[in-house]
């Protein structure tokens, strides 16, 4: 298999799912990707949504997307393009919201302090390993199940791919 | 492999409400389980479950018995897109005959499905809501999912889980005056940070926690979300039976001895051996007024070193501390005076609103020049009822102060107890309700 290049996005530690997707949203906004990717970092990062391109990854320290269960904090973003998020740690709800949604979310403590935004990254999920300008970063491999539900897009997708009762 | 009975026998309390949801004898840190909850929560956000619900193939609700729905996070509806998610949920609920509905007005999930004993000690619920961990204090198992997994558990009734390691919280000694249990959490969250409990479940116990009211006792489970909690829990006593036979007897008279028997038999209870991963320990005694300064919950500061912050607004509410014992510290402090900042109190829901009212706490802070709003979540998310101007500084009792969470970025937020919010609109700025003149 391999590499696919990425350009990063970089933030810091304990970003929320307030403002990676503002709460004051959530009850209203279509399930159009336009209008959710024109919304995604809103209160982070104002120049992410017209800037980010598809198939970027964003790096982030420890805690990446505490707080609010909503789903759309996840889902603006696969709606923008974006390919991963690799994390130092993630918030659990978060985590889980990923996955079934498709976005591939890679737990890397190491990688935060070594690259910023605008750098290239390579991912090898054979590998499991990620480049960056020479250097070789290792995270743990996802377990098998993860990787089917991430592969077809989401839990969504993965449930209809056959009868509920094998799958669950 | 030989396995000793008592193996089965000494697990935490969330070890045994995972194992009892996954109908296994025992389970242990790291496994993961297929659990089937008792209970599947969903609010504003059951129009969009709804729409993803509709993508799968199973097309019926397996268990309509187990869902339950409160229109709570933007009611009364501030736009006709709003009304237009509630006309869509009201709809939904009819198809799928769902009997668990509270409509708007009745109040927060979280506060509702207590009162009305859908959920009690023993039991599971999984919630589509972060602040599900709040269940605990009944000796419930409650976490928070996201909509995608709310539609499958709607569509299969299960949902697989990790079972989480265990931080058990030991509590002694006794609050002082002023001093409540939102001072305990953030306390515990600013030493441990946001994700001091990541992935864990958190136990409390201890002969302190015998000490704290049922009103108190939810705070400690509500707020342990903001420490990266899966769930929090404590095992249900004489206090925990008290509310609930008094309020059920309330709130389903029809029934009311024959679901408190059922939950006395459903009651789980630690095992005095269970194994916990980490154990902290807290005298009560020691904690003082605390404070959430912007824009993280874990950047906590004691509120003695704050003092004097001008404030703009504050806010009463929410499932963390809405509720009458809340109300009623902040009616104590108001009683008498006039606000120099504004004060919004909004009751967790209708049952607290009406003894509130019956106590005559609402008529001392409305006499004092506060605002009282419909039950439910008001602006703790942003949606409506109060949010914030750009440059203004809200003092509230909610349960987060990120950045925007008020509905503008360029707002502060700061977290504390609700007689610390009441002191502080009373003088205008952060201060001690014993510092008042």
């Amino acid at each position: 298999m391999t590499r696919t290049a990425h350009r990063v996005w970089k933030y810091g530690d304990n970003v929320n799912t307030d403002v990676i997707f503002p709460g004051k949203y959530t009850y209203t906004v279509s399930q159009d990707p336009e209008e959710l990717a024109r919304h995604a970092l809103e209160d982070l990062d104002p120049g992410f949504a017209d800037g980010v391109r598809p198939g970027d990854v964003i790096v982030a320290g420890r805690n990446w997307g505490n707080g609010s269960s909503r789903e759309q904090a996840v889902t603006c973003l696969v709606a923008a393009g974006v390919r991963a998020v690799i994390a130092s740690s993630f918030a659990r709800i978060y985590y889980r919201n990923a996955i079934n949604n498709g976005l591939l979310v890679i737990e890397c403590a190491e990688l935060a302090d070594s690259v910023e935004t605008g750098a290239l990254i390579e991912i090898d999920l054979a590998e499991n390993q990620l480049h960056v300008a020479g250097e070789v970063f290792s995270f743990p491999a996802l377990p098998a199940q993860v990787r089917e539900i991430v592969a077809a897009g989401g839990i969504i997708p993965y449930l209809r791919g056959a009868t509920i009762s094998e799958k669950m | 492999m030989f396995k000793p009975e008592s193996a089965n026998m000494s697990m935490t309390l969330t070890e045994k409400l995972l194992a009892r949801a996954s109908g296994r004898d025992s389970v242990q840190p790291g496994e993961i389980v297929i659990v089937e909850p008792d209970v599947v929560l969903s609010h504003d956000n059951t129009a969009a479950i709804a729409t993803i619900f509709r993508q799968l193939p199973a097309g019926t609700v397996k268990y309509p018995d187990r869902l339950a729905i409160t229109l709570d996070h933007a009611a009364p509806p501030p736009t006709a897109k709003h009304a237009r998610n509630h006309t869509e949920i009201r709809q939904f609920v009819r198809e799928h005959g769902i009997g668990n509905f509270f409509e708007v007005g009745r109040g927060i999930c979280h506060q509702v499905l207590c009162e009305e004993g859908v959920i009690g000690p023993g039991m599971t619920l999984l919630g589509a809501d972060s602040h599900s961990p709040h269940y605990g204090w009944l000796g419930a198992f409650g976490a928070g999912i996201g909509r995608s997994e709310a539609a499958a558990l709607w569509a299969t009734g299960q949902l697989w889980l990790r079972v989480p390691d265990t931080m058990r919280v030991t509590i002694s000694g006794s609050l002082e005056t002023g001093v409540t249990a939102k001072d305990v959490t953030i306390n515990l969250i600013g030493r441990l940070s946001s994700e001091g409990a990541a992935y864990m479940a958190v136990e409390f116990a201890g002969d302190g926690l015998a000490r704290l009211t049922p009103d108190s006792r939810a705070v400690l489970t509500n707020m342990m979300a903001e420490m990266g909690a899966k769930n929090a829990c404590m095992a249900p006593d004489e206090v925990t039976w008290s509310w609930l036979s008094e309020t059920l007897e309330r709130t389903r008279p029809e029934d009311s001895q024959a679901r408190l028997d059922f939950f006395r038999d459903q009651a789980l209870y630690p095992a005095s051996d269970a194994k916990y991963a980490i154990e902290h320990e807290l005298d009560l005694g020691e904690i003082e007024p605390m404070v959430s300064c912007p824009h993280t919950v874990d950047n906590a500061r004691p509120l003695s070193s704050l003092a004097r912050r001008p404030v703009d607004v504050g806010f009463i509410g929410t499932c963390t501390n809405g509720r009458l014992e809340d109300i009623a510290s902040a009616a104590a402090i108001a009683r008498g005076k006039q606000l120099k900042a504004r004060l919004l109190v909004i009751p967790a829901s209708s049952m607290v609103l009406r003894d509130a009212a019956a106590a005559g706490y609402i008529a001392d802070l409305v006499d004092a020049g506060a605002t009282i709003g419909t039950p439910g979540c008001g602006p703790c998310m942003g949606n409506h009822m109060g949010v914030l101007a750009p440059g203004e500084v809200c003092i509230s009792s909610a349960n987060r102060n990120f950045r925007g969470r008020m509905g503008e970025r360029d707002a502060e937020i700061y977290l504390a107890n609700p007689a610390v919010v009441a002191a502080s609109c009373v003088a205008g700025r952060l201060i001690h309700p014993a510092d008042l003149v």
